[in-house]
């Protein structure tokens, strides 16, 4: 087995959500964890844009453009649901009450700092949305990216190159070489991909990383890469 | 004469909007644009104006009409980045420094809306603290936590979406159209909804979401 593709990432990351939890996800593979939550472990999906019990994405017949998630993709409601403001929603992100709000990011520094809002891509404007209130007063900041850049360059670091979306705010890292968790000596690895060395994952990384004495494998299931 | 704030077009009621307008847009993921009302301040031809508006390049909003029209001089918005590889009609003109752009944390967006109608001029918050967002602005440590000091915005104008309006402003939204809609009400001096009907029985008190008190007009346009 090699890398997870981003299905097994965001299944990976679902393992992780507790029944009963308010869960805030973010852009591309964060909203796909919802997905992935064990059958019968009930969690309430914010939405920034004030659905609090986000369901699943609505089919082509119930498909309603006035019932939107953070995406702009059109969804359902669970049953539990509501539908606040966006004053209100961003009082419930800003005030803590967000248990976990995963989010996908650029690069994490070993000091927990995140950078998941500007790449640096010229001439595009740049687009903050909720990131920041998010990242400031989620209770957990849990991150999903792959480990490395496409270019090979490591995500992880002592230091983020690209602008702060917070500092010290990230909590867990689930990549699709492991999963880590940030605390006051930086990374701390919990589980590598099956074959993979201790060696090999460090290289791959730009901070040092501790690795947890009971570090397992992760066992993900074969999904499907979405496309 | 009977409270009637319906409205059968928008153009009388825009009539005292001048050059210079700070203008809120509500909407968010292509719910709750105020579409229709947002095509009519285009016609009506006003210049330098002030979009307060979450996104400045969403794709199903008409906000974009007012830029390509050159009738934009600053956008106050949280998203600023079109889709795709080429550059939207704000990127363009912001890219050739002809539109200026202040991008908040949307939460920081959200909440400047609601300060400037509920009558408080600046406020503390933790979103954007430590990073580039927060240059120039004063921070001060409350409990051991950095915050940033944002002030309020008011508007001039606020063009919002809702569903079922009465005579009285009074309104109800579906779905998540409300997103900025209610904030935005509070803290303009002259509010616009546009809505899907519009009746001359009134809403049960208990089914409104936003009072009517906060609006000025309401336009029926259909469209659900």
């Amino acid at each position: 087995m090699g890398k997870l593709n981003r299905q097994q990432m965001a299944w990976r990351a679902a393992q992780d959500l507790q029944e009963g939890m308010l869960v805030n996800l973010g852009l591309g593979m964060p909203v796909a964890c919802s997905q992935y939550v064990p059958h019968g472990r009930e969690i309430v999906f914010q939405s920034e844009n004030g659905v609090i019990g986000a369901g699943p994405l609505a089919g082509k017949n119930a498909a309603d453009p006035d019932l939107v998630d953070a995406g702009s993709r059109q969804i359902t409601v669970a049953v539990g649901g509501v539908v606040i403001d966006s004053v209100a929603s961003f009082a419930m992100i800003r005030g803590g009450h967000i248990d976990v709000t995963l989010l996908g990011a650029f690069e994490v520094a070993a000091n927990g700092d995140l950078a998941n809002w500007d790449s640096r891509i010229p001439d595009k404007g740049p687009l903050v949305g909720g990131a920041m209130d998010l990242a400031a007063s989620a209770k957990a900041v849990w991150v999903i990216m792959e480990h490395t850049t496409r270019k090979g360059g490591p995500r992880l670091l002592d230091q983020c190159s690209l602008p702060l979306t917070a500092p010290h705010c990230v909590k867990r890292v689930y990549t699709n070489l492991a999963v880590l968790s940030v605390g006051p000596d930086g990374f701390t690895v919990h589980e590598i991909i099956p074959g993979m060395s201790q060696a090999e994952l460090q290289a791959a990384t730009g901070a040092k990383l501790t690795f947890a004495p009971d570090c397992g494998t992760i066992n993900a299931p074969d999904l499907a890469d979405e496309e | 004469m009977a409270i009637d704030k319906r409205i059968t077009a928008a153009t009388e009621a825009l009539q005292g909007i001048k050059d210079g307008a700070t203008v809120m847009l509500s909407g968010f993921g292509g719910s709750g644009f105020a579409n229709t009302l947002i095509t009519a301040l285009r016609d009506l031809g006003r210049r330098d104006l002030t979009v307060v508006a979450n996104s400045a390049t969403h794709p199903l909003a008409k906000t974009q009409i007012l830029i390509e029209a050159k009738q934009v001089r600053k956008v106050i918005c949280s998203a600023a980045r079109g889709r795709g590889k080429e550059l939207s009609a704000f990127e363009e003109q912001w890219k050739a420094g002809t539109i200026e752009l202040e991008v908040l944390a949307q939460g920081t967006f959200a909440e400047r809306i609601r300060a400037g109608g509920a009558g408080i001029p600046a406020f503390y918050t933790p979103s954007a603290a430590g990073t580039d967002l927060a240059k120039g602005k004063e921070i001060r440590r409350f409990n051991g936590r950095d915050y940033v000091l944002e002030t309020a915005i008011e508007a001039d104008l606020a063009l919002i979406r809702g569903d079922i309006g009465d005579r009285f402003g009074n309104l109800t939204f579906r779905g998540s159209q409300a997103n900025f809609g209610p904030g935005m009400a509070t803290a303009a001096k002259l509010v616009i909804a546009e809505v899907f009907t519009a009746q001359q029985d009134a809403l049960p008190p208990d089914r409104v979401m936003l009072s009517g008190v906060f609006v000025d007009h309401v336009l029926a346009v259909g469209g659900r």
